[in-house]
């Protein structure tokens, strides 16, 4: 086998994006880190649940999953743990991740299940054709808005910290290379990675000039391994840094700890555990 | 009187938290211990402490197939299970009772065996243990070893340790109290099988039965979210399965277990879950997920009562429609219903090589009754069915543009597993092409929904082969028939012989798989039929709703009349009950 190339990864499937979507430069980005990786395309699982970022599986040539709205992150633990030597990805966007499939991120942090977590960010629903999603700024008008939004938008960040989770970053479409490199870091991560990219959707919230505009790399003195600092920088909001804000080394990751569990089990024979139950 | 002579049915009534369950669990151990056949049935609130709570075990010299109609002894721990139950009592039955909680009117005609159950218990400072004073008492007139009965509550209570003394000493003072104040042999002793003679059983839950199953199955991968009366199949799993190499995972909510075990299986494992109504509500839309991309799971409905929260720990068959149809676009399932403890284990077998062989989600169907019951049962690792495993793609097959939805003519195509070469494929919940990619095409469409429910066909022609697809008693020709199915069988086939002693014949007929459904054994069934009873613990008789649909034309040809039972209580049918709408059933059709 030669050196690999990002190229090597697509499937050849022609994404339904719409160009200029920031999801394209995902999808380099990805396949670019399996391939400086040099992970066999049939040991990688992509994952993801429902919208036009969960498309994703699709233009991969890896085995793939496309779920439905919401549940990649369970989907991709199952993985997995069905087989601990798979590299598995889970991706999706901001809807999928942070409103209807909300509940999941907590617990996925919680177990440390060792898969990279890709949420696509563009502050929309783009899939259902531009409602407000849960990180859309308040005031947003929308067909479903028509008055404006009346919510606060999430801050996935500061989420992410709070259940602690054991790597957290923050990547922008725009900036190809950086992503790359972190999701790179993420792959590489025994336990459970999160990274939010700012990916906008050029149809329903064109937010390119913005993001260029705001966003800033984390100052290279910020300690990844202090959560607090973390938190201050998640914090900061009118600029959005760059960069991974927490990266904890030490934690064990799930695969781990369930193999100690297996290992430590008593090996018994399903008639030896009837024993139990005779008279 | 409907229970046969070689068998008594002891209920312990009392307040919820003052050991009530314990001391009927233990009973039916210690009954087994010596030599006799147990079914259990156990009633509680959902509350933990606090409420009435109910514990009946029904012991026999043979088989006992439910937990019988009427009390022969009541244990009264407080007065509400004397009030509650004494119209379920007969002048033969037999009363136990604390005489320190309940008052019994002089007018009550049965034997009393009154008992200073809660005084007894505080001179041992002990007062909490008068529940095991009672047991005492009724191991002692059921004449069982004092050593045996000892070393079953040591062994129960092993996890106590602080108050196994105390309980002990309780226990020793409620078996003296009897030997001192009552030498006259107890009215329903049953005669004690030699030890040396007893044939080997084991004493087990369903619930504990469906974990063995999963076990001797293969699974290695469950996940799934608390929830009564399911978790002690999880309990049970999670302690036994990192043995096997396999993982347990308490997952967030429903959602995440169905998923979660769709990953799994995509993996490669043999993986399930178990829930009830609540959680198998949210499961529907990820059912759905596993029917379109053809990913092997088990899933365990354990049926409680009512919609909604309902009554969380009552039994009841409410959820067949669900189970058969809950789901949008017409996503394929196989259902499977097991009618006692011993089926339960069977079942999951049968379960994960359906699963596992038609690549298709498999639902078995329980209820709090049967889940939680104990029943001695023959241990014999005899399998009924061949165990079937998923199709594997083969070298050549990997070698050459392998597709992965192949439309094949059974249906079934082979599953490549990530790890393999040349197998990658998408596991699309989107109408996808033989590859896997989305494909919207009418025609495509057309064609992927006709192989999926090819597998449906080919099952039901395999099944045809299988042992217990359908089990039917009595005589073939009989005019008047049951069609039942689950936990229901115990009474209906004690009912059976109680009509049968009276002269009357009728067959009975269980649906093993409702889906798909035994199509011959059916229309066999129906072939000398007039009219058919369908008992069922629901209130809009699912089952015959079903049946009726399906079999229509030949029920019509063969002016077939259905009469339905249908009963949402919580609590299962009584033996009684079913013989009356036979008999009722009869006499409608006969016009007297
Ligand atoms: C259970 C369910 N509810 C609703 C939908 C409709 N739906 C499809 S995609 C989507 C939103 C997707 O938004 P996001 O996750 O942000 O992805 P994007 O399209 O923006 O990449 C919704 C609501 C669905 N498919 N399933
Ligand atoms: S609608 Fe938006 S999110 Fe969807 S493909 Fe187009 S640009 Fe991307
Ligand atoms: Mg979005």
């Amino acid at each position: 086998m030669g050196q690999l190339k990002a190229k090597d990864y697509k499937s050849g499937v022609k994404p339904i994006w719409c160009p200029g979507c920031g999801d394209y430069a995902v999808l380099n980005a990805l396949t670019k880190a399996f391939a400086g990786l040099e992970i066999p395309h049939e040991e990688i699982v992509v994952a993801s649940g429902i919208g036009c970022s969960s498309r994703f599986p699709a233009f991969i040539k890896t085995y793939g999953f496309h779920g439905v709205h919401g549940r990649p992150l369970p989907l991709a633990t199952g993985i997995k743990l069905g087989n601990p030597d798979l590299t598995v990805v889970a991706v999706g966007g901001d809807g999928d991740g942070f409103s209807i499939g909300g509940g999941h991120m907590p617990h996925a942090a919680r177990r440390n299940i060792d898969i990279t977590y890709i949420v696509m960010d563009n502050s929309i629903y783009g899939m259902t054709k531009g409602q407000p999603s849960p990180t859309s700024p308040t005031g947003m008008h929308r067909k479903a808005a028509p008055y404006g939004t009346q919510e606060t938008p999430l801050n996935p960040i500061m989420m992410a910290l709070s259940y602690n989770a054991s790597f957290v970053a923050r990547c922008f479409s725009n900036k190809l290379k950086e992503m790359t490199d972190i999701i790179m870091q993420a792959i590489q991560h025994p336990g459970f990675a999160f990274i939010q990219v700012l990916s906008p959707c050029i149809t329903f919230n064109d937010t390119y000039a913005h993001y260029r505009e705001i966003t800033q790399l984390i100052p290279e003195d910020h300690d990844t391994s202090d959560l607090a600092a973390a938190l201050q920088l998640a914090l900061v909001t009118d600029t959005q840094y760059l960069g991974v804000f927490y990266h904890d080394k030490e934690r064990l990751g799930y695969c781990e700890r369930v193999r100690m569990v297996q290992e430590a089990a008593p090996k018994m024979s399903l008639d030896a555990i009837i024993e139990n139950y005779k008279r | 009187m409907t229970q046969t002579e070689s068998t008594v049915v002891v209920r312990v009534g009392g307040e919820g938290g003052e050991g009530t369950i314990t001391i009927g669990d233990i009973f039916s151990r210690i009954a087994a211990r010596a030599g006799l056949e147990v079914y259990s049935f156990r009633t509680y609130p959902s509350e933990i402490k606090g409420g009435q709570v109910l514990y009946q075990a029904r012991i026999g010299t043979q088989r006992v197939m439910s937990e019988g109609d009427e009390a022969d002894v009541l244990v009264a721990m407080n007065q509400q299970a004397w009030t509650e139950c004494n119209d379920h009592l007969c002048s033969m039955s037999t009363l136990i009772y604390d005489t320190n909680a309940v008052e019994v009117p002089e007018s009550y005609g049965g034997v009393t065996y009154p008992i200073p159950a809660t005084e007894i218990a505080t001179d041992l400072d002990w007062a909490r243990g008068k529940n095991f004073v009672l047991l005492g008492a009724l191991t002692c007139l059921f004449n069982f070893d004092w050593e045996m009965t000892k070393a079953v509550v040591e062994r129960r209570m092993q996890r106590h340790k602080d108050t196994l003394t105390k309980n002990l000493a309780a226990l020793r003072k409620g078996y003296e109290y009897i030997q001192e104040h009552y030498t006259a042999p107890f009215d329903h002793a049953l005669p004690l099988p030699d030890p040396d003679t007893i044939e080997e059983r084991i004493l087990i839950t369903g619930a504990e039965a469906m974990a063995m199953g999963a076990l001797a199955a293969g699974c290695q991968f469950y996940s799934g979210y608390p929830i009564t009366p399911a978790t002690p199949i999880m309990e049970t799993l999670a302690k036994y399965l990192p043995s096997f190499g396999g993982t347990l995972v308490q997952a967030e909510d429903e959602i995440a277990s169905i998923n979660m075990i769709i990953g799994a299986a995509f993996a490669g494992k043999k993986a399930m879950t178990a829930t009830s109504g609540p959680g198998f509500s949210l499961m529907i839309e990820a059912l759905g997920l596993a029917g379109i991309t053809e990913v092997p799971i088990v899933l365990v409905n354990v049926q409680r009562a009512g919609p909604s929260t309902g009554l969380p720990t009552k039994t009841s068959q409410g959820d067949l429609f669900l189970t058969l149809y809950g789901g949008h676009g017409d996503a394929p399932r196989f259902v499977i219903a097991p009618d006692s403890v011993k089926d339960c284990y069977y079942s999951m077998i049968n379960a994960f090589s359906l699963a596992e062989y038609f690549q298709t989600p498999v639902i078995v169907l329980s209820d709090q009754a049967m889940a939680s019951r104990l029943e001695t049962m023959p241990w014999d690792t005899k399998l009924w069915n061949p165990v079937l495993e998923r199709r594997l793609p083969t070298e050549e097959e990997l070698a050459e543009d392998y597709r992965r939805y192949k439309d094949t003519e059974d249906g079934i195509s082979s599953m490549a597993l990530p790890g393999m070469s040349g197998g990658i494929y998408l596991a699309e919940s989107l109408e996808h092409n033989e590859y896997g990619y989305p494909d919207q095409d009418p025609a495509n469409h057309e064609k992927m929904m006709k192989k999926r429910a090819k597998k449906t066909e080919t099952a039901r022609k395999l099944l045809k082969d299988w042992a217990s697809t359908a089990r039917r008693w009595g005589e073939e020709d009989a005019a008047f028939g049951i069609i039942g199915w689950g936990s229901t069988r115990g009474a209906v086939r004690e009912a059976m012989d109680l009509l049968q002693k009276r002269g009357i014949k009728v067959e009975a007929i269980y649906p093993h798989t409702l889906l798909p459904m035994p199509d011959e054994a059916m229309l066999s069934f129906f072939k000398h039929k007039k009219a058919v009873l369908v008992p069922e613990l629901n209130f809009s008789s699912q089952l015959a709703r079903m049946v009726e649909h399906r079999y229509y034309k030949a029920l019509y040809k063969l002016n077939i009349q259905f009469h339905t039972l249908a009963k949402e209580q919580g609590v299962p049918f009584k033996v009684q009950e079913i013989c009356d709408a036979v008999v009722k059933m009869i006499a409608e059709e006969e016009g007297c």
